[in-house]
């Protein structure tokens, strides 16, 4: 009984299942088109999901964005009018590749400022150590030198 | 009963805690003997209430005792076993516990097999261990108890997130929690050698292997993981860069450069106090993706308990362990001599560019995980940081690392020549490219990725062969062959991790540029073509499972007329929970998997069919496995052994002895 109940519930409810994220009926006959969309649509965040791309969403609104970059597609703008259009509608928001504008170039140059910092002091570092003295012998520290020196002298 | 008694045991677990933070602290300062031993039968003490603790827990999922709230959230009376005993760790409290649960389980093992250490190291080190251990605890009882009772018990629960009932991510927290915590140790050994202010050979040794340990359970964890994104979220994808994977990897590459600086302390007494840093910026990353997976700062698939103020405790932790472990590294450190003379050219400057790449990776991926956030506190602009900005910024050092990795693996210490080096490996060098020129040439298009993939996980893999070979010496084929097998695991280990990772850049590469796609509507009985198959959908199907409803299609692949497989794409429904999942079918091959999966019925009476190649992607995980498995054979080396026997001595002590 329990079973054909929750059967019941499930098809009920089975509309709201997810749909595949690019459904059939969305692709552009024109294969040129549409994997130029498939592109941008990977660069486009999903706004009502977590961290997705409207590429990859189930989201009815992530369905409605990807008709939006075909229909601009199909009207004959380029890709980076289609991802302006969206920005201007959506907000910086929607861009997984953040821009190179303003303070967002402290994002980008960060890493590679870090590590050129970390090759010239840790080629100091190297440097240092070349021509640093060769330690005592018995691997001790000077301190523990100084000591057992002190020891020996009882 | 049993529920309370878990509960108050983790109380006493607490105390007992409390004292071992402080009592045998004291005693190495003042040099009490008998204040110092006193951390061992507590550390089992309290691993043994905690233990108890979470018995009682998972007794209360198993006989789903609904006057529980957490086991009535998570659980539901028709849930599979495994997944009860699964679903204890699936929710916030219960991961928590699990969280203390391993802690304490590392505690209690650096008292069973730490016999070796000097009494102050030991002592320090299980008392460092047990002030995290009290804070954890202090924010499961205060801020997530796991035993909280319901008035009214309802007649049911509302059952686990299906998503979480799946074999793949039932066993993947308890491996990163492993992993996390691991890391906790190596802290534990930063600040106790830091308090001693003696950081030698020995000291390399002992941390080593419990880096290693925590490296290994962190990989697994997170190709656990990854393996279940790829064949549950439906589409194959294995990498998101979602700030909670991000909080995962940044601690593996910390592990990673650790446990590579660690062989330098214990071989050649340099690069201290780096690597004292490290251990503690590894377990300070451990701690800040514990932090961002709870506090719900950073929106992302995983996390399940946005609560802020349990976000601003654990920043609390975090705070309050960096901020102490930093400012005593900051007084310590220059005590902290270094010994080994080496010149530039050695496995010592290798193993320093090592650190500076996984390092500096490491620094990405954490800038592009906190940059919305900060472009939203300080500049009011709010943007997404993406898979593409991660791409494009990673991936360099990542190139850079696999392309001098077999060159410095083959460094000899101290003092080493390139030519000499590379003489071995110039012919794999032009063998490795020469692979990639062909494949740029048969490929069609013109991605670069899968050429130069391809050439640097055969320069990785084919480089960490002729190490390993040319450690048997000279000699006739047979001799060496022998000789190989009688090599200690330290060098087994090396080679079998260098070469998962190869493995796993090759397939990364091939995965991402040869994948290929085809989305269609399908009728019952009709057939299509994809990637040389003939795929034909025979039915689509209502089935009941356990605690769900399946629609279930049924894919026969024919290839040259033969029948190669019969797939059964999923879509599923769990009533209780109210929740959809997709399940994919997928041929696993070799050379390429077969994924398909199943979407809605149309209007016209078919169905939505979604099929992609995906060229050597079991490739990735088995990668990933070698990984794992080299650092297990490195962990069994004789070296670490012999030091783990010589616990079996007793001192005097009540500790259990170390089998």
């Amino acid at each position: 009984m329990k079973g054909l109940r929750i059967l019941i519930a499930a098809l009920a409810l089975g509309l709201s299942a997810p749909a595949l994220a690019v459904q059939p009926d969305e692709i552009l006959d024109d294969a040129a088109l549409e994997s130029r969309a498939r592109d941008i649509s990977a660069g486009l965040r999903c706004l009502v999901c977590r961290n997705e791309s409207i590429d990859e969403s189930n989201a009815e609104l992530a369905r409605d964005m990807r008709l939006l970059v075909r229909e601009r597609l199909v009207e004959g703008d380029s890709n980076t009018e289609v991802v302006a259009f969206i920005v201007e509608r959506y907000g910086e928001y929607v861009l997984l590749r953040p821009t190179t504008e303003g303070a967002n170039i402290i994002l980008w140059v960060a890493a590679p400022v870090l590590f050129v910092i970390a090759l010239l002091s840790s080629g100091l570092y190297l440097r240092q150590r070349a021509n640093a003295p060769e330690p005592l012998k018995g691997g001790l520290s000077r301190d523990e030198e100084a000591r057992l020196k002190e020891l020996l002298k009882d | 009963m049993i529920v309370e008694l878990g509960h108050f045991a983790l109380i006493l677990a607490f105390a007992v805690a409390l004292a071992q933070a402080a009592i045998p602290l004291v005693g190495a300062h003042k040099g009490w003997r008998d204040w110092m031993v006193l951390a061992n039968p507590l550390a089992t003490l309290q691993f043994m209430l905690v233990a108890l603790s979470y018995a009682a827990l998972t007794y209360a999922f198993l006989v789903s005792d609904f006057s529980v709230k957490l086991v009535v959230d998570n659980s539901h009376t028709l849930k599979p076993l495994i997944y009860k005993i699964s679903g204890v760790w699936g929710n916030h409290e219960g991961s928590m516990l699990l969280w203390v649960l391993t802690l304490a389980l590392f505690g209690a093992c650096a008292a069973w097999f730490g016999g070796n250490l000097p009494a102050t190291l030991q002592a320090r080190v299980l008392a460092v261990q047990s002030a995290i251990t009290a804070a954890f605890m202090a924010f499961t009882i205060f801020t997530s108890n796991p035993f909280t009772r319901l008035a009214v018990p309802p007649f049911d629960g509302t059952d686990l997130n299906p998503l979480l009932q799946d074999p793949g991510l039932a066993f993947h927290p308890p491996f990163l929690y492993l992993g996390y915590v691991g890391l906790s140790m190596a802290f534990s050994f930063a600040v106790a050698a830091l308090i001693e202010g003696r950081v030698d050979a020995a000291w390399g040794r002992w941390v080593r292997p419990w880096t290693l340990a925590a490296w290994v359970f962190l990989t697994i964890g997170i190709a656990t993981g990854s393996w279940w994104a790829y064949y549950e979220l439906g589409w194959g994808g294995f990498w998101f860069w979602d700030p909670v994977e991000n909080a995962s990897l940044m601690p593996w590459l910390f592990a990673a450069a650790l446990l590579h600086s660690a062989i330098v302390v214990e071989k050649r007494e340099t690069l201290k106090s780096w690597t004292i840093l490290l251990a503690i910026l590894g377990f300070g990353f451990s701690l800040m993706g514990t932090f961002i997976v709870r506090s719900g700062l950073l929106t992302s698939v995983h996390a399940f308990a946005m609560d802020p103020e349990r976000g601003v405790f654990i920043l609390m932790i975090l705070a309050a362990f960096m901020g102490g472990a930093l400012t005593l590294f900051a007084f310590r450190a220059p005590v902290l001599e270094a010994k080994g003379v080496f010149a530039t050219v050695s496995r010592e400057s290798a193993l320093v560019v090592n650190n500076v790449l996984l390092a500096v990776s490491s620094f990405v991926i954490f800038i592009g995980t906190m940059w919305p956030l900060v472009a939203e506190m300080l500049f009011d602009r709010v943007l997404s940081v993406g898979p593409p900005f991660f791409n494009t910024a990673f991936t360099p050092f990542m190139v850079a690392l696999a392309m001098v990795l077999p060159i410095g693996a083959m460094m000899p210490w101290k003092r080493g020549n390139i030519a000499k080096v590379m003489q071995p490996l110039w012919g794999i060098a032009a063998f490795s490219v020469a692979m990639g020129a062909v494949t740029w040439a048969l490929q069609t298009g013109n991605s670069p990725l899968v050429p130069v993939g391809l050439a640097l996980g055969l320069w990785v893999f084919l480089g960490s062969v002729v190490d390993i070979w040319t450690r048997t010496g000279r000699g006739t084929i047979g001799h060496r062959f022998k000789r190989l097998g009688r090599l200690p695991r330290a060098d087994w280990g090396k080679a079998t991790a260098h070469i998962g990772l190869g493995m796993t850049v090759f397939a990364v590469a091939a995965l991402v540029g040869w994948e290929s796609e085809d989305i269609r509507v399908v009728q019952i009985g009709e057939s299509f073509e994809k990637g040389g198959y003939t795929l034909t959908l025979t039915s689509v199907d209502r089935v009941q499972g356990p605690n769900y409803v399946s629609t279930m299609g049924t894919i026969e692949a024919h290839r040259d007329g033969r029948l190669i497989t019969t797939l059964h794409p999923e879509k599923r429904f769990y009533p209780i929970a109210g929740m959809p999942t997709t399940e994919a079918a997928i041929d696993y091959k070799i050379h390429r998997d077969l994924y398909l999966t199943l979407g809605d019925p149309q209007d016209n009476g078919g169905w939505a069919v979604r099929t992609y190649i995906k060229p050597f992607a079991n490739w990735l995980w088995f990668g990933c496995f070698l990984m794992a498995l080299g650092g297990i054979f490195s962990l069994s080396d004789r070296r670490y052994r012999v030091a783990a026997g010589a616990a079996k001595t007793p001192r005097g002590t009540g500790t259990v002895p170390a089998e």
